[in-house]
This record gives structure tokens, C-alpha cells and sequence, in this order.
């Protein structure tokens, strides 16, 4: 099968079978779609910095002319005016970010290395429920989730939204797919003939193999928490969220489009630096997340 | 019974007691004591997991045959709940044919687009990959960031989309996109494009990522000459596990697109342009307490998701065979 080999090399190393119209077709076509993705980003970050003449010029103008920081400004003002002290919704909404998310992350993976390292009878069963849950969006069982938690005395308490959290099923699906192959057997089995307990293998030796997919489970956690707006399991204002407040506050009028666009800035930000900071982590974890049929 | 378990101990002579000795529920009893640990280790995680999420499902499917509104105790209706909901609530089957609509182009599109892209990405290097893959995923974890899309398609002095076409002289009235019928089905599609990129997309470039190299020049050596060839011969039957994860992600995200469509163009959306089952059970669940009914809808879209997904990964398990 002596074929003419199309090789060229890229970069100093030898790529098989790209010809150089593809690649620059495939360049194009990313380009093009990152552009298309890119802008309503750009548009949004525009809008925060214009200052108010900006925001009212019609036809609208795309790009800033005299950036300020007003509307940001702005927004901190709006802040301080509001009726709960805003203190109150940031502490709530990094209580429950945090809160959920490291309940999450333990839980998660002290239940995913169960399930990835030992036999027990009922292990498959098990799995194959969370696989289930992967399959069905959570807002058909939001009904007979508030039953069950007036049931429990959960409404409007701040764990009616840490709780759940820490169920979260793609967490342990991802976690326990790493574990499976992060962690080899053989050390795990040294640990036990050491007379090392079952709890403390986890905790000492397959906990810090898994780095990576903690970050993952933090990210994916973190940013649901983060964006939590208005629950149906909340009523009362003191506990309410930074999201909620915020939409409270943007929703005042037209006047406030300035700030209304500040606020979306800061609020994506931080989920933002999260992905940032832990992007190669997550892909190092997605790398193990098959699904086995 | 006792012929099942000789077959059994035939393979499982190793083990300390002879499982033949011992009836299999005998088995499985003194298995589940020696390895206590693990559930106990594994009850904190799955108390919440089950407590929250399968329960409820099972709960819908209880209350789903009874009349309840939170207050009376519930009342037996047998199947009266699926009767009404598919004979006599003609609401219910446009939010059918919308979630139809928006599920089958969502899904797939964002499937197909998050395989390209992240394909495409592949071939960068290591840090415009990073920096690329920022960009795309940037939409999907920005939180309320989609509502931008009010602003730009608003009808009002501050609507860009208005503002240009009016500049143009494409139109001479600005056009109320999320008002008008017309519009609100294809923008609200657009919009769920643009935020689809997600999980699937990072799952696809990571097993981009792992697939073996040799495999590649080993393939160039057996006479695949395209990129096209190298991607249906060895990358995709290699990546199945990611194809099938992606599936049941994007699956289940096609259908359960609803808030956006709320926060975009009000609920209800004009003469129910964008309102699908999502909506319909909020509306009888939230709004007018008809608990029961509402179990009946949450029930019937469970198993359209559920159903939908095992389906899909059926198809996909043939790919490569």
C-alpha cells in the first residue's frame, strides 16, 4: 500500500495527512465562529465601559469611545442603597459556593473511590443510577424536590441550596471515572497490607493522586453556585443571593443599563478565572470521562 | 438455584470461604458485612444524591396518578392526570412540538459543532489551544451573560441588530425579535447555540487529546491519505467513550432549555411561540399548584429524556462495529 505519503512539517515536527488547504479552511472556520462566539462577550464588556451619552447614541456605536469606570461604580453605588445591607447577599452567595462546593468534593470523591476501588456486592447498581441521573435535566424532579423538603424543614433555610449541591451527579461520575485509572491498584493494596485503614488509604494516598479532578469538580460546582438566582425554595430577603440582588437592581429601568452591563461583567468573571486557572486540570480529567456502553 | 452457584464456585475457588458452601443471599449478606466500610463511606454522598434526585423522580411518578394542591391530601385519579394532559390540553402539545423543535436542531447541531470546533482546536498549539478553548467555553459559564442578546436584538433605541439594519435601510420600523412570533423560535435557537459549548466540548477535546499518535502513523502507513479518512477510520471509533458521554449531555441539555427562553423574551412567550413541556410544568407545578397534573408532565418528559438518551447511545454503540 505504497500510497504517496503527504507529510509536511509544521513546527519542526513531521504532521501526516493535513494538506495546506484544509488547514487554512479549518483556520477560516475558526476564525470566523470565534469571532461570531466572541461578540456578544466583547459587546457585553463595550457596554460596562461606556459612559451614559454612549449608552443612549443611536444607532449604537460597537466600540467605546471614552471607556469609564462609572457604571461600575455605579453598581457599587446602587449597592450600598439597598434595602437588606448587599454585604448579605455576597456572604450568602460565597457561603453557598463554597459551602456546596466542598461538601461536594469530599463527598463525591470519598463515593467515587468506593466505587472505582473496591468490590462490594451492588457497586454496578449503583453506578449505573448516577449514569441515569446524567440523562434526565434536574428541573423535572424540582416539584417533588420542594415536597420533600418542606417535608425535611429545608425551605428557606441557605442548605436547601448547599445540600443538593452536594449530590450534584456529574461531580462523582467525572471523579470516579479518574479514579479508576489515576490511582493504580497496586498502591492501594501495598497501603492495606500496611495495615492501612480503608478511610485512611482514601484520604492519604488516593486523594492527592486525584488533584486534577478536584479542580474539575470545583469548577463545575463552583460556577451552578455561583449564578444561583432566584430559588423557589427561598423566600426570605436576608437569604437570598448576589445573583438575585443584582437582577433586582438591573431590573429598575433603562437608566440603569450601564450598570446593569458592569454587573454581568463582574458576576461572569469569576466563574470565568475559576476555568482559567484550572483549564488543563479539567481536561486532564475529561480525558478519563467516557461513557463505557 | 443450587446449580446456579456450582457454576459459580467453579471461578471463585480462591476465595477464603468456598462460596458453594453458601446460599447466594448468604453470600452477598457476608460479602456486604466484610465490606461495610465502603457504604459507609459511600452512604453520605448517595443519602443526598438519592434524596434529591431519584426520589423525586419517583415521587412525580406516585403523585402523577393522584389529584393533589399541596394543601388536601391527595386524591386517587388513576390515569385521569395522562388523559387530560394528552386529550384534551391543546397547550400541551404545542409545548410538545416546541420541545420537539428545539431538542432535535439543539442537540444535534451543538453536538456536531462541539466535535468540529473542538477537532478543529486540536490541531493549535498547546497555548492558542488554551486561549481558543477559553473563548468558546467562555459563553456557557458566564452566567445571566446571554441576556446581551436582549440588549443587541432589542427593539428600543439601545437595540444594535435594529440600529444597523435601520442604518442600511434594510427596514424602515425597528422589529420587536423578541416579541414577534416570527423571530423568537429561530433567535431562541441561535441563543442556545451560542451557549451549547459546553461539558460535551470539553469532554471532546480531551479524548482528541488521548488519542494514541502511533495509531496515526500507523493509519499513514495502511494508506489513509486525508484528514477526513484518519478522522471516520481511527479517531472516532477511538473517542466512543467521549461520544457517548457527549450524547447524553447534549441530549439532556436540548431538553431542558426553558429559563433562557424566559429571561429572553418573558413567559409566556408571545401566542406561545417558545413555550414547551420545561414551561408547561412550571406553570401547573409553580403557578397554579395542580401538583398532580404537573407530576403527570414532569413524569411524561422524564421518559422522553430518558428514552431519547438510550436510544442515541443504542445508535452510537454501532459506530466502529
Amino acid at each position: 500500500m505504497a500510497k504517496t505519503q503527504k507529510m509536511r512539517v509544521r513546527k519542526h515536527r513531521v504532521v501526516l495527512n493535513r494538506s495546506v488547504g484544509g488547514d487554512t479552511g479549518i483556520f477560516f472556520f475558526l476564525a470566523i465562529m470565534g469571532i461570531v462566539m466572541f461578540l456578544p462577550m466583547l459587546y457585553t464588556i463595550m457596554q460596562s465601559l461606556k459612559p451614559l451619552d454612549e449608552l443612549w447614541y443611536f444607532p449604537p456605536k460597537f466600540y467605546v469611545m471614552n471607556p469609564t469606570t462609572k457604571n461600575f461604580s455605579d453598581l457599587f453605588r446602587l449597592m450600598s442603597q439597598s434595602w437588606v445591607p448587599f454585604s448579605r447577599y455576597i456572604f450568602n452567595t460565597v457561603l453557598i459556593s463554597v459551602g456546596g462546593t466542598f461538601g461536594h468534593l469530599i463527598l463525591a470523591a470519598m463515593a467515587a473511590y468506593v466505587l472505582a476501588k473496591i468490590k462490594f456486592p451492588g457497586r454496578n447498581w449503583l453506578f449505573q443510577t448516577v449514569v441515569l441521573s446524567l440523562m434526565f435535566h434536574t428541573t423535572v424532579a424540582s416539584l417533588s424536590k420542594f415536597i420533600i423538603m418542606s417535608g425535611i424543614g429545608m425551605i428557606d433555610t441557605i442548605w436547601s441550596i448547599i445540600i443538593p449541591a452536594w449530590g450534584s451527579s456529574l461531580g462523582l461520575y467525572l471523579m470516579k471515572q479518574f479514579m479508576e485509572s489515576a490511582v493504580a491498584d497496586a498502591v492501594l493494596e501495598s497501603a492495606r497490607i500496611d495495615g492501612c485503614r480503608e478511610f485512611k488509604t482514601f484520604w492519604v494516598i488516593a486523594m492527592p493522586m486525584v488533584k486534577p479532578a478536584w479542580l474539575t469538580l470545583i469548577m463545575y460546582s463552583f460556577k451552578d453556585l455561583w449564578n444561583t438566582g432566584n430559588v423557589i425554595y427561598i423566600y426570605s430577603e436576608q437569604l437570598k443571593t448576589l445573583n438575585y440582588a443584582i437582577n433586582q437592581i438591573i431590573s429598575g429601568g433603562i437608566t440603569r443599563a450601564g450598570a446593569a452591563a458592569a454587573s454581568t461583567v463582574v458576576m461572569m468573571a469569576v466563574p470565568i478565572l475559576v476555568f482559567v486557572v484550572s483549564q488543563s486540570n479539567i481536561i486532564e480529567t475529561m480525558g478519563t470521562s467516557g461513557m463505557k456502553d | 438455584m443450587s446449580a446456579k452457584v456450582k457454576t459459580h464456585s467453579n471461578d471463585e475457588v480462591k476465595k477464603p470461604v468456598a462460596r458453594k458452601d453458601l446460599s447466594k443471599a448468604a453470600w452477598t449478606w457476608k460479602e456486604m458485612k466484610k465490606n461495610w466500610v465502603a457504604y459507609a463511606m459511600l452512604a453520605p454522598y448517595y443519602i443526598v444524591f438519592l434524596l434529591f434526585t431519584i426520589v423525586p423522580v419517583i415521587v412525580s411518578l406516585v403523585l402523577s396518578f393522584f389529584e393533589f394542591n399541596m394543601i388536601e391530601p391527595p386524591v386517587w385519579v388513576g390515569i385521569q392526570n395522562y388523559t387530560r394532559l394528552f386529550l384534551a390540553d391543546d397547550l400541551f402539545v404545542t409545548a410538545c412540538k416546541n420541545t420537539l423543535i428545539f431538542a432535535s436542531i439543539i442537540g444535534p447541531v451543538s453536538y456536531i459543532m462541539s466535535f468540529c470546533v473542538a477537532w478543529f482546536i486540536n490541531e493549535l498549539g498547546p497555548k492558542l489551544r488554551a486561549v481558543v478553548t477559553l473563548i468558546f467555553y467562555a459563553p456557557n459559564i458566564g452566567g445571566s451573560v446571554y441576556l446581551i442578546w436582549k440588549t443587541l436584538f432589542s427593539s428600543d433605541s439601545y437595540g444594535y441588530v435594529n440600529g444597523i439594519l435601520l442604518d442600511l435601510g434594510i427596514i424602515t420600523k425597528a422589529i420587536s425579535f423578541f416579541e414577534d412570533a416570527k423571530y423568537i423560535m429561530p433567535l431562541c435557537i441561535v441563543v442556545a447555540l451560542w451557549l451549547s459549548l459546553g461539558t460535551s466540548f470539553l469532554n471532546f477535546i480531551a479524548g482528541l487529546q488521548g488519542v494514541d499518535h502511533s495509531l496515526y502513523e500507523a493509519g499513514a502507513v495502511d494508506g489513509i491519505s486525508n484528514r477526513w479518512q484518519e478522522l471516520w477510520y481511527i479517531t472516532l471509533p477511538y473517542m466512543k467513550p467521549q461520544l457517548l458521554l457527549s450524547a447524553v449531555l447534549a441530549i439532556t441539555q436540548a431538553f431542558g432549555f426553558g429559563q433562557v427562553v424566559n429571561d429572553l423574551c418573558g413567559n409566556p412567550s408571545t401566542d406561545y411561540a417558545a413555550w414547551t413541556i420545561m414551561h408547561h410544568l412550571d406553570d401547573y407545578g409553580g403557578a397554579r399548584f395542580e401538583i398532580g397534573y404537573a407530576s403527570a408532565i414532569a413524569t411524561v418528559l422524564f421518559i422522553v429524556m430518558v428514552g431519547t438518551n438510550q436510544l442515541v447511545k443504542k445508535l452510537l454503540s454501532k459506530v466502529g462495529q
